[in-house]
């Protein structure tokens, strides 16, 4: 049995939902020989510190953790503090400067812990640095789920399909978009309306502009340039159009000819921008699903889909990076 | 060069073999052959088109022997838009002069505008249009692309264009 002693920072949704799911998973990862120890749970309020782990129950009725923190320590000097292996860093990402992100994860990685986030900002930002800290640390920095959620793409490429040469991938990366446009050409409903629609399902934020400006789909292609097509590119490489001015008649009169339109980001041309997509297109999804095809020289293309956000769904991606660094170390070991 | 041709045969045997025949003498090679057997003229004649790639000086033997042969020409010549892409624009579509988006695809040569839908929700909202354009070739129609997402930038439209359904 390996123990792994783990700090989490950053207690929002994605937060609760990584304490959850350790939870839950805990006789999964014995029976793998893991005995993952969550030893620290870290918010803007202060910490909770638990030597045997963290009690779930106890915390994940908290919106935050004011009134059960047992230390005050926050942020980096936490991260600094604590004995841990691995640190996941969840809190809200920003795609200008990164932080609070990534000054945690420089703090973590620099302290010789593994690293894995669901935190696009500070990837964004500093891609490139972060990766040679990871390596001239000896750590990992795992990032999957900062795109497209729970679906499959980063380790997909890495991993599975290791020995392809990969000449793009488009595809789908923002839910609360692709609600939107769903919404528009099924009901022919403005803009305006859907947004509101979204927002009240908790589907879009109060402030959308980050989603339907493209912002958000513009970082993940920032992300997935620079960790798969080894390109160094910055946010503002990024050719950005949004969704605010895709019209019910647009939708209408694309549809009579068979196509759906779809906020699509490509890489690696770096260009987000509503396109239209055939019906029936295996991108072509619809509701809150993210999708993306992935233009290989051997294995022709290969399209996944799932859910790209939600509690759960953001933690189970953050389970799997952490379980593969333990299990790539092994195969290491053992070769 | 690839032509195209259109015929319309007599319904009697032998009438398609006797159609081919100036073509394999003339050395053109066949791209496809369309025969509407059940699409029949108010004539009672049978049309068939044929995509051809040839020296376009011969065309007009070949269309001489097609007549002398009792066979109907059409139509025959270049057979030049082959590719085509729909484009959907939104925002001031039309009161951005719509006859100069257009005449700037067609005033190329090698594009042009074969199909335009519009939509226009109301007086001060976006329009939005659809708009099928086809072009000489693969090549072509990414320079016509190139061209509409100018005219786009300047009149503030929203260009939306197809995905690639491969990697380019």
């Amino acid at each position: 049995m390996r123990d792994v002693r783990v700090s989490l920072v950053g207690f929002g949704v994605v937060g609760h939902g990584v304490v959850d799911v350790l939870s839950r998973k805990k006789k999964l990862l014995r029976d793998m020989g893991l005995n993952l120890k969550l030893v620290s749970v870290t918010d803007h309020t202060g910490t909770v510190l638990a030597e045997d782990g963290v009690d779930a129950e106890k915390i994940l009725g908290e919106r935050t953790l004011a009134n059960v923190a047992s230390s005050g320590m926050k942020g980096k000097e936490a991260i600094s503090a604590i004995d841990s292996d691995l640190m996941i860093e969840v809190t809200p990402t920003n795609i200008v400067h990164g932080q609070p992100g990534l000054g945690h994860m420089e703090a973590a990685l620099s302290g010789g812990k593994h690293v894995v986030t669901s935190n696009k900002g500070p990837l964004v930002v500093s891609y490139g640095k972060l990766k040679k800290l990871a390596e001239d640390n000896g750590v990992m920095l795992k990032f999957e789920a900062t795109v497209g959620g729970t679906m499959p793409l980063i380790s997909l490429v890495e991993r599975t399909l290791v020995g392809n040469t990969i000449n793009g991938i488009r595809g789908i990366f923002n839910g609360t978009c692709n609600y939107i446009l769903t919404r528009m050409a099924e009901e022919g409903i403005p803009y305006t309306h859907a947004l509101s629609e979204a927002q009240d399902l908790g589907i879009a934020e109060a402030d959308p502009s980050y989603d339907v400006e493209g912002v958000d789909t513009a970082g993940k292609v920032v992300i997935l340039a620079n960790s798969l097509f080894g390109m160094d590119v910055k946010y503002s490489d990024v050719d950005v159009t949004g969704i605010t001015g895709v019209t019910p008649e647009a939708l209408a009169l694309a549809k009579k000819r068979g196509y759906a339109i779809k906020l699509i980001g490509d890489v690696p041309a770096l260009t987000v921008r509503p396109m239209l997509v055939p019906l029936g297109s295996p991108i072509a999804v619809s509701g809150t699903l993210n999708s993306a095809a992935i233009y290989t020289d051997l294995s022709g293309t290969i399209t996944v889909t799932g859910l790209g956000a939600g509690s759960i769904e953001t933690a189970s991606a953050i389970l799997t990076d952490i379980i593969s660094i333990y299990r790539t170390k092994l195969i290491d070991a053992i070769f | 060069m690839r032509l195209s041709m259109d015929l319309e045969l007599q319904d009697i045997p032998g009438q398609l073999l006797l159609a081919l025949q100036p073509l394999k003498e003339n050395k053109a090679n066949i791209i496809s052959v369309v025969h509407h057997r059940d699409h029949k003229t108010p004539r009672g004649m049978i049309p068939v088109r044929f995509v051809v790639e040839m020296d376009q000086s011969k065309i007009e033997q070949v269309k001489t022997k097609l007549r002398e042969s009792g066979i109907l020409v059409v139509r025959a010549g270049e057979d030049r838009f082959i590719e085509a892409v729909s484009v959907v624009l939104v925002g001031h579509v039309l009161d951005s002069d719509l006859g100069d988006t257009v005449s700037r695809i067609d005033s190329t040569g090698f594009a042009e505008v074969m199909d335009l839908a519009l939509t226009m929700p109301g007086v001060d909202e976006p329009s939005s249009a659809y708009l099928k354009i086809r072009a000489t070739g693969k090549n072509e129609i990414q320079k016509a692309l190139t061209i509409l997402r100018e005219v786009g930038r300047e009149k503030k439209l929203l260009v939306i264009e197809p995905i690639e359904a491969e990697a380019l």
